[in-house]
């Protein structure tokens, strides 16, 4: 190793430390402050405790936000992964004018500012006469997930062979049976990683959401920021580490169905 | 391509423009496929972006485009735009130098330190952006933990105020949206073949030399694609200002929230929203169309 090498590659690890540090340190933090007995934020805390843990059970608005935020999370990644998958083989395998142009608008929602795509939906919705909360946040949040998949499933129908299906179908098989036996199973990691994706960025969604709530329909990030507005205490850390933990094992799974290395093609 | 490959796509091409010639309503039938998602799309999101942006112009008064005139010739309208290009391009650049000496060490770790990065990246990915931004409040305290490194390491010698202040406010974008930065150069760097670079050193050429003629074209994609990532969700960040700088910040988002949710002015929030919509779609645009040059030149 030349000098110039050796240099590059202190570079490189000292950063790296660095960017570990600075990525972790938000969780870590989060999660020992919701375990400290004292109302303000002090690290490390005089003494340990779980009370803001048995608060958050006091909390009358924060079990049905959560409920309204899984049930659209999960019934928008359902949505999305079934239009996506669908829209990706057509790019993939289909030959038809404005093909790419058709990729490029499916994942175009992912780069454009969520508060004007919020408000231009609730724009459109009252224009249709839509005034129901919860679909409303469904047709926000299919448009937020609906990205995930596509680039994801596309990107990997894009390494898969289709002369295995004519081989499939050569030896006897349906299409649709060959398109089941073949083609699914090797797109497996690809739903599955992009639908932890699409799951957490509706689940995360705060600048759409904003616009498409109601009252009694509030999802959990709008709910959680509405309450550090209010009462800046550790209930939040409380609840944050119960989702970063919910986080850890989910990634877990994740990691044993398909590996880390298959998540980090997000 | 193997020449039979090219020589299959040949004749798959001919064949197509035959078809095309001889039928050219005929659409295969799995590029029907694409019609339900597209569909949905430009319904749910195409359509009320037009509409959003023809309201903008086409009021009850007819055609006009006075609420831009209006807008630009407000000097406050351009001090807004310029705070939030400044800390989206702050937040950019950082992620950038940052991040791409990360993609490498992420491609050259393996085992267990390579596990240790790739949850780094991605556990803070699937963590909502209020419970780090509240985090980062926490963080940045003049007695948390930011402030008593800095005094540990004698950079500073009395706690800096940090939250509330732009250096804050990087601070958290940069840590939020840095995965989004890794992983795009992470996917190319991956697939350099190292047998190049050992190509160039055999026939003479310097490190320096190897990485600005070798290393860095082939990570341009992923600098392309991460940089647009970084830059179009940090110019329309709205949570991260919210908590870490406050109201006094005024950044695109930020009046667009406020005159949508709490002013109920939706003429001034309409010009403000396709201010922010015609700079999202210029970073696409302009990302498209360099790693299209990108593609050419190789």
């Amino acid at each position: 190793m030349t000098p110039a090498e050796r240099a590059a590659t202190v570079a490189i690890w000292t950063v790296t430390a660095a960017v570990v540090l600075v990525l972790l340190a938000p969780l870590v933090v989060t999660v020992a402050v919701s375990f400290s007995a004292s109302p303000v934020f002090n690290l490390p805390p005089p003494e340990w405790s779980l009370r803001w843990y048995q608060r958050t059970a006091r909390l009358r608005e924060l079990w049905p936000s959560v409920r309204l935020s899984v049930e659209i999370a999960l019934l928008s990644t359902g949505i999305s992964l079934v239009l996506g998958t669908l829209c990706a083989m057509a790019v993939a395998r289909g030959d038809f004018p404005g093909k790419t142009a058709v990729a490029t608008f499916m994942v175009s929602p992912l780069m454009m500012p969520g508060l004007v795509v919020g408000v231009a939906i609730l724009q459109a919705l009252r224009e249709a006469g839509l005034r129901d909360a919860w679909l409303g946040l469904l047709i926000g949040h299919v448009v937020i997930t609906l990205p995930y998949v596509t680039r994801t499933v596309l990107a990997s129908l894009s390494l898969f062979d289709f002369t295995l299906i004519e081989a499939a179908r050569t030896l006897g098989c349906s299409y649709p049976r060959s398109l089941l036996t073949v083609m699914v199973p090797v797109l497996a990691p690809a739903f599955l990683t992009s639908g932890l994706f699409a799951f957490l960025a509706s689940m995360d969604n705060y600048p759409i959401s904003i616009f498409l709530i109601d009252a009694r329909n509030k999802t959990l990030p709008i709910l959680m920021l509405q309450y550090l507005e209010e009462n800046p205490d550790p209930t939040i850390a409380a609840i944050s580490a119960g989702l970063i933990l919910l986080t850890i094992v989910v990634l877990l799974v994740a990691d044993r169905l398909v590996g880390l290395r298959r998540l980090a093609e997000f | 391509m193997s020449p039979t490959g090219r020589e299959t796509a040949l004749a798959g091409e001919l064949a197509l423009g035959r078809r095309r010639g001889r039928l050219r309503e005929r659409v295969e039938p799995i590029s029907l496929l694409a019609l339900p998602g597209t569909l949905y799309l430009s319904v749910a999101f195409g359509v009320p972006l037009l509409l959003l942006l023809v309201r903008s112009v086409y009021g009850d008064g007819g055609l006009s485009v006075a609420s831009y005139v209006r807008f630009f010739e407000d000097p406050f309208s351009w001090a807004v735009i310029w705070n939030t290009l400044k800390a989206a391009l702050l937040t950019t650049l950082i992620c950038l130098l940052a991040g791409y000496p990360a993609a490498f060490a992420l491609a050259r770790a393996s085992g267990a330190l390579q596990a240790l990065l790739l949850t780094a990246l991605i556990l803070p990915l699937s963590v909502g952006v209020v419970v780090k931004a509240f985090a980062w409040t926490i963080l940045l305290r003049s007695d948390g933990i930011v402030n008593r490194l800095l005094l540990l390491t004698g950079l500073t010698e009395a706690p800096v105020r940090l939250i509330f202040t732009q250096p804050g406010l990087i601070l958290g974008a940069v840590n939020v949206f840095l995965p989004f930065m890794v992983l795009p150069i992470f996917a190319v760097v991956k697939l350099i073949d190292r047998s190049l670079l050992d190509a160039a050193a055999t026939l003479g050429a310097s490190p320096v030399h190897r990485f600005l003629h070798v290393t860095l074209p082939l990570t341009m994609p992923g600098v392309i694609a991460g940089v647009a990532f970084v830059f179009s969700m940090s110019v329309s960040m709205y949570v991260i200002p919210t908590l870490l700088m406050g109201d006094r910040f005024k950044t695109l988002s930020i009046l667009i929230a406020r005159s949508f949710l709490f002013m109920r002015d939706r003429a001034a929030g309409s010009t403000l929203a396709v201010v922010l919509l015609l700079i999202a779609v210029a970073v696409v645009v302009a990302s498209a169309m360099l790693s299209r040059r990108h593609q050419h030149a190789r």
